[in-house]
């Protein structure tokens, strides 16, 4: 019963939005997020959550596999990380309301140590315990190695590797154009545009949440929903033909996802006006065309004057404008994950005569 | 005596002239095994000390680089097993369970290419939650998403090399995505348009996911041409980028602080 509320739950539109209101709920009170008491609660909490889910045999058979081993590295790894940043964070937070230096800045850790044998032999230790940990792995766990490559025979889900799987999963919601190319392209502009957008001196050199808000936000909402979840999604929960699978359900060949995807161009002409699509072809994408070009364009003046107006002056115009480009491209993704759910929308344009879809 | 004799090999031409200075126990020869060392010169000779701790970097950066001389020692060992063609790259791998004893170096090189991805990330990830790509170390963070794209592209182009189902599939995903690219992949938008009378200048022949594998499958071309990428080209320029990366840790004032 529950391991069926749990399945039904993983559907990418109900954990997503889950996803969603926990990570707005921590960034609003991380004075809890933050704190020992928490972390070691979540520790105990996904150990006894995981350890249960374990024990079912469906699950098992799937996150057992030699090639998934990484991505529970990953998921270990990203909990612990997030947690520990934002906790160091927090700390370092209460210090500087105190009037107090953060941790990294106290006039013992300025001071200056040899690099032999601090630093050297840190190195070291992390070296051994690497190799161990990597031996240790490569003796319980096999490299996969399956049937000869045969080209006229597809596995049935063929999968990228792990990490390109939440571009895999990206593919649900857009064209192989955007999801392939245009996004990632997005992702690797934003990343190394990150320290010439972000004008905010403090931060530096520390870790602290409550100096640098919104940077971190965004970053984490990135990283975090837009990434590590959706490799999650494409591993563990996409099946034959791609049909979504709760964690304990069987991936059963036959199971039939009714989907009847319909353009925004046929819902305004056919749905709305009752009518025939127009035979030209901007005349029948207009509303999607307009749709767009409301949100690139037109929207930008009204974030500045709800919101943007406190950076634009301090950012410039070419920082801000082009944060706004970014962070709308960003947003495009849920955007159109929660079109795809509530209004079976496929394509905002569909010109499939110039293989422009979006 | 066995100090006596230790000091006697000290004394000896042949061990300074390997050990220009004597050891790591007092100031002077601390800065001078740092700074004579070709390897640990890569080192400050002097660092804060919360540079040092564990719980302000993790070490994810150093560990990246480790499992990075990992895998090129795992991997040139396995290049001697292993030929890139259609008709021996899957027996290869094959061999390497049947005739290697204690063979665990693919293993180790997968794992460790898998590893090598999630400590790069988490990296990226610990530098930013630092502020760590703020004024002076914005060009380094740019230099450190190049190697970030690098390391997954090492990782997917080794991933066909086993040549079995998993391998083929998971890179013809991967390159499907490529046709996909405006103007110059086939199935992209903008392709339609390139074209002058009617010879059509981006086609499934010439275009972005063709020049990546050789042809327009996953076959033989491919199978050398990712090799090449994930044994030559590719370590390459991450080795030559690693170092650009560390030599601007050290001139962009070494591990970040507050200021």
């Amino acid at each position: 019963m529950i391991k069926a509320a749990i399945n039904y739950l993983s559907d990418p539109l109900y954990s997503f939005t889950l996803f969603i209101i926990l990570f707005v709920l921590a960034m609003k009170r991380m004075d809890i997020v933050g704190t020992k008491k928490f972390g070691l609660a979540l520790l105990i909490g996904v150990l006894a959550i995981f350890g249960w889910m374990v024990t079912d045999p469906v699950f098992f058979s799937v996150i057992s596999l030699p090639d998934n081993i990484p991505i529970i590295i990953l998921n270990g790894l990203v909990f612990w990380s997030t947690w520990y940043a934002l906790y160091r964070g927090h700390q370092n937070d209460l210090r500087i309301a105190a009037g107090e230096q953060p941790i990294e800045g106290t006039p013992e850790n300025r001071e200056k140590v040899w690099a032999w044998p601090n630093l050297v032999y840190t190195e070291l230790f992390c070296g051994i315990l690497c190799t161990i940990f990597l031996i240790v792995w490569a003796i319980f766990f096999k490299a996969p190695l399956e049937e000869p490559a045969n080209p006229t025979w597809a596995p049935n889900p063929a999968k990228a590797p792990w990490y390109f799987l939440g571009l895999q999963e990206m593919l649900v919601y857009f064209d192989p154009w955007m999801a392939g190319v245009v996004l990632p392209g997005f992702i690797i502009v934003g990343l190394i545009a990150i320290p010439f957008i972000d004008i905010n001196p403090k931060g530096n050199g520390y870790y602290t949440f409550k100096e640098r808000k919104f940077a971190i936000a965004g970053f984490l909402f990135g990283w975090l929903a837009l990434w590590v979840y959706l490799i999650q999604v494409g591993t563990f929960l996409r099946g034959p033909n791609w049909t979504f699978y709760g964690p304990f359900e069987y991936w059963d060949f036959h199971k039939v996802v009714a989907e009847n995807n319909v353009n925004l161009s046929e819902y305004f002409w056919i749905k709305m006006l009752n009518v025939g699509l127009p035979k030209n072809i901007f005349l029948r994408e207009i509303v999607g065309i307009i749709f767009m070009g409301l949100y690139c364009v037109a929207s930008v003046p009204f974030i500045t004057k709800k919101w943007g107006y406190k950076y634009l002056p301090r950012m410039g115009a070419i920082r801000y404008y082009l944060m706004v480009f970014l962070l709308l491209g960003m947003a495009l993704l849920p955007l159109k994950m929660y079109l795809r759910w509530f209004f079976t929308l496929k394509y905002i344009v569909a010109m499939p005569e110039f293989e422009l879809n979006l | 005596m066995s100090e006596g004799f230790a000091k006697k090999v000290a004394n000896t031409q042949v061990w300074k002239a390997i050990f220009r200075h004597g050891p790591p126990n007092n100031a002077r020869n601390r800065a001078a095994v740092v700074a004579g060392n070709v390897f640990l010169h890569l080192h400050p000779i002097k660092l804060k000390k919360s540079g040092v701790q564990l719980g302000y970097t993790w070490c994810m950066g150093g560990l990246t680089f480790f499992v990075f001389l990992a895998l090129t020692v795992t991997g040139v060992l396995l290049m001697f097993y292993y030929r890139p063609t259609a008709e021996y790259a899957f027996t290869d791998i094959i061999g390497l369970r049947e005739h290697v004893p204690l063979g665990i170096m693919r293993e180790l090189h997968r794992w460790g290419a898998h590893l090598m991805v999630i400590t790069v990330w988490i990296h990226m990830f610990r530098v930013f939650m630092t502020g760590s790509y703020k004024p002076p170390r914005e060009f380094n963070w740019g230099v450190g998403v190049v190697l970030l794209i690098l390391t997954m592209l090492l990782s997917f182009t080794g991933y066909l090399l086993p040549w079995d189902q998993l391998a083929i599939w998971a890179i013809t995903v991967g390159s499907n995505m490529a046709k996909a690219t405006p103007f110059a992949g086939h199935g992209g938008p903008g392709a339609a348009l390139a074209k002058i009378g009617d010879f059509v200048m981006v086609s499934d022949k010439n275009d972005v996911r063709f020049q990546l594998l050789g042809g327009r499958f996953v076959g033989e071309a491919a199978l050398l041409r990712f090799y090449i990428l994930h044994c030559v080209f590719i370590p390459l320029v991450v080795a030559i980028l690693i170092a650009v990366h560390f030599w601007r840790v050290r001139k962009d004032g070494g591990i970040s602080a507050p200021l």
